[in-house]
């Protein structure tokens, strides 16, 4: 029987905390300290940085601001250290929801822009910390603030306040590793705009992920300061705490929960053997080369080398097809006469810089139909998509879905009012299972199910696209027709009421034609209306109900296909104008 | 706050211009490496400080004149270039890893000063240092001028060679898209080690012009990466020049808010105008 993660995490942590019992040298207690001090750090960070991809070079600042909340209430105010740690935890808090609250609305600040901007933060920070009050110069020494009697022995008290620290982190970043929070962060750390198109809160996920991490940082901070009882600047906003934290995380493998808690032992350790024997120089540049060896040799961290390793041998928990058969799949209600159209676009524009993709597209999608929509290349079919789908903001017009107006709102909120779209180049989130990337989008999408029913959900939906094979594996494991199929599972999971396909048979072979096809039309069986963009003429033909044509971002047509293609100005957008009367020279 | 007078402020400014050039200097070679190989190179640093340390060791030790140091610096630190572009492109490391990877280069190459000259301060005494001359009331120090001249000099010199020699027009290309330039016989593979190559000997010049002007530690390695990076992204990325003007801008305006205020807060000025320049113009990075 396997005993879940947080039971172990309770043991292990009731085991460590009888070690004051046994009456141990303090060094003992201070050397495990450090540890949990790393543990609570690493982990932290990596609920954010690990977790979203968005590298954080700035936890040094919110865990300053900790660090200095208590600092400055303890030893100026007389505030009892226990009670200092609240709003350690809150000012770092706030501190970082401030931050990204301004730099996540900037969407190319990700990667290592975002890493300079929160390293160009904590320096600004301990800045004005240093020639305010605040700290003034000198630093603020703590030694006259009283340690709280929760253990004989000083050494004790921290002991047990960094235990119940790191035991209480640790269940945090297992808990959103494992909740709809976590999948979301892992969505946005593969592809940021796919997870948003299907219903990821990305914003404010990311600033939810921002705020815990920086509360555990602020709490860690505060603790410490009490620690060392003298509090710098310089020493607290420095380049040295997101080094190791960031060290710790890649070495343990930032994609687990557990990861950054491994390399901080390990590190933690290194660099304690290497001061206690007078190599603290030498300890240093160690530091720096596991570094670039992580790095070059071990990306995915151990931890992650390991689970990794681990899946492969163990076969799926599930056989295949258990309990599919009485899955609920209907879309939505089947049309009713005298409704209005599911979607109205009026009059809607969208220039890049001077090329007027769009120019003011008008057209209506029924209930229940199967709408093509063709042109030439560039005449605007994918940005209507990515403008319906939210992607894209449309500079003027209105885009009315069931009635409301969903023009510039965020796409999120459109995947959730029922709209899914495709992508013509399939944009699976990588480091997800198949699995995964079909059952985040009906936890994400308009169906919005739990887990376990968003996993049921998307295994009958891999049944159905054929991929049931594929659960387990990664998407690079998929050639380019399983990915299409893919990217139909993860958009049918969401139980869509509007599915937008972009040229989802564009590179297929035509006997793969054929099946999706057959595909397509029992999807439409369930009750989806679908737009459909498409090149094969032939599969537009014998699926569509009706046409619209646009060419230069206009509609140029709109009917029955088989009216529309032989329209002159369809074949003239298509072919180019006959020379017909032209005198020749 | 009391107003400073008209030369102490005049002082402060030429002073702000003279760091402002070491700011471009430093920022030339990052700028090139992440701006047209998409690597952000930390170690960078790290490398200035050790052309630094060893034209302290070759002028004060050696014996040799801090300038003709540069002589064994520059090929060293050519070749280290090289060896470094070599090693990412052998791993393909995303311009994110360059930045950890160039992490754990500068931290092993601050152990390494460290261990060799030991954290205490080294001043190099250099008869260019003596050479000191006025212009009206304003004190002008040469081992600074120097910097200033060199800065512009190497500034100019890139960019006349990117746009007017054929191999500087080979490396621009490359740098917009690698595999086209390939398709069109520009050897990319060939170029990238050499702009590399040619980063990590700006990195030597700029830090013998350090060891001339300033007192080295190790730890002083760290002072200067905000404010060069801040350089470097308000002047714009692979762009020669526009490091050197951001430099001086950014030396002058801390400068001035040395005088008016407390020198502590200096590091707001460059690290504030880092932030700014993100927020408001992330598509030009």
């Amino acid at each position: 029987m396997r005993i879940p993660a947080p039971a172990w995490i309770a043991v292990a942590g009731l085991a460590l905390a009888t070690v004051p019992y046994f009456k141990l040298p303090a060094f003992y207690e201070s050397f495990l300290y450090l540890i949990f001090h790393w543990i609570v750090l690493a982990t932290s960070w990596n609920i954010l940085s690990g977790y979203s991809g968005y590298f954080s070079f700035g936890h040094g600042a919110f865990f300053g601001v900790g660090m200095y909340t208590t600092a400055t209430l303890a030893g100026k105010f007389d505030v009892p250290f226990l009670w200092t740690l609240p709003a350690a935890a809150l000012l770092a808090a706030v501190t970082g929801v401030g931050l990204g609250w301004v730099v996540f609305r900037v969407p190319r600040l990700r990667g290592e822009l975002f890493a300079l901007i929160t390293l160009a933060v904590t320096f600004v920070i301990g800045t004005i910390i240093l020639n305010t009050p605040i700290d003034g110069g000198p630093g603020i020494y703590l030694s006259a603030v009283p340690i709280p009697a929760i253990m004989p022995t000083a050494s004790a008290t921290f002991y047990v306040l960094a235990l119940v620290m790191a035991i209480g982190t640790l269940w945090i970043a297992y808990a959103i590793y494992h909740s709809k929070l976590g999948t979301g962060l892992f969505a946005i750390h593969d592809d940021e705009d796919v997870a948003e198109v299907l219903g990821v809160p990305t914003f404010r996920y990311k600033l939810a992920a921002f705020a815990i991490s920086c509360a555990l940082a602020g709490i860690a901070g505060g603790i410490q300061a009490m620690f060392v009882s003298y509090v710098t600047m310089g020493d607290t906003f420095s380049i040295v705490v997101p080094l190791n934290v960031i060290l710790m995380s890649v070495l343990g493998g930032t994609r687990h929960w557990l990861g950054p808690a491994v390399g901080a032992t390990v590190i933690t350790a290194l660099l304690y053997a290497f001061t206690a024997g007078d190599f603290a120089v030498a300890g240093r540049a160690a530091v720096g080369l596991i570094l670039i060896v992580a790095i070059l040799f071990l990306p995915e961290g151990l931890l992650g080398r390991f689970v990794r390793r681990r899946r492969r041998r163990e076969p799926s928990p599930q056989p295949i097809g258990a309990g599919i058969a009485a899955m609920p799949a209907t879309f939505a209600a089947p049309a009713q006469a005298g409704m209005n159209p599911l979607l109205e676009v009026r009059g809607v524009s969208k220039a890049f810089k001077g090329l007027q993709a769009l120019d003011a597209v008008d057209l209506d999608v029924r209930r229940g139909e199967i709408l093509g929509l063709i042109g030439p290349n560039g005449s605007g079919k994918s940005t209507l998509i990515n403008v319906v789908s939210g992607h894209y903001r449309s500079d003027q017009g209105r885009i009315v879905f069931q009635g409301r107006d969903v023009a510039g709102e965020e796409a999120h909120r459109i995947a959730h009012a029922g709209i899914a779209r495709t992508y013509q180049i399939p944009r699976p989130f990588a480091h997800l299972s198949v699995l995964q990337n079909v059952a985040l989008t009906a936890m994400f999408g308009r169906a919005a199910l739990d887990s376990a029913a968003a996993e049921r959900e998307a295994r009958y939906w891999l049944e159905f696209t054929g991929l049931a094979a594929k659960a387990d594996a990664l998407p690079e494991d998929l050639n380019l027709h399983q990915r299409k199929f893919l990217e139909l599972a993860r958009v049918l999971a969401s139980r869509p009421t509007l599915l937008l396909l972009d040229e989802v048979l564009s590179g297929l072979t035509p006997s793969e034609i054929d099946n999706a096809i057959g595909t397509i039309r029992a999807i439409r069986d369930r009750g989806a209306t679908i737009v459909f963009v498409e090149h094969v003429m032939r599969a537009v033909m014998e699926l569509t109900d009706r046409i619209v044509v646009l060419n230069y971002g206009r509609v140029i047509a709109e009917g029955k296909p088989e009216d529309v293609m032989r329209r002159p100005e369809v074949v003239t957008a298509y072919l180019g104008k006959p020379p017909v009367g032209k005198p020749h020279a | 706050m009391s107003w400073p007078s008209l030369t102490l402020l005049g002082q402060s400014l030429l002073s702000g211009i003279f760091i402002g050039a070491l700011y471009g200097l430093l920022g030339l070679g990052l700028s090139l490496s992440w701006g047209m190989l998409r690597q952000i190179n930390l170690a960078h640093f790290a490398l200035a400080f050790l052309g630094a340390y060893l034209t302290y060791q070759l002028a004060s030790v050696g014996g040799m004149d801090p300038l003709a140091a540069l002589l064994v610096i520059v090929p060293c630190f050519f070749a280290f270039g090289a060896a470094l572009h070599w090693l990412f492109a052998r791993f393909s490391i995303s311009p994110f890893n360059s930045l950890l990877v160039t992490f754990g280069v500068t931290v092993i190459m601050e152990s390494l000063i460290q261990w060799i000259w030991t954290a205490d301060y080294r001043r190099l005494e250099s008869h260019y240092g003596e050479i000191k001359f006025r212009i009206g009331t304003l004190f002008v120090p040469f081992p600074e001028l120097l910097t200033l001249l060199v800065a512009i000099a190497l500034a100019l010199g890139t960019w006349a060679a990117l746009h007017y020699t054929d191999l500087g027009k080979a490396l621009r290309a490359a740098a917009e898209d690698a595999p086209i330039a390939a398709a069109f016989g520009v050897n990319d593979r060939a170029l990238a080690l050499l702009l590399s190559g040619l980063s990590a000997a700006f990195a030597g010049v700029a830090g013998a012009c350090l060891a001339l002007s300033y007192t080295l530690a190790p730890s002083q390695i760290y002072a200067w990466i905000g404010v060069v990076f801040a350089a470097v992204m308000i002047g714009g990325l692979g762009n020669p020049i526009g490091p050197l003007i951001a430099g001086i801008v950014i030396g002058s305006s801390e400068a001035l808010t040395m005088a008016v205020t407390a020198p502590a807060w200096a590091p707001l000025v460059s690290f504030s105008l880092l932030i700014i320049v993100l927020l408001a113009r992330p598509q030009k990075i």
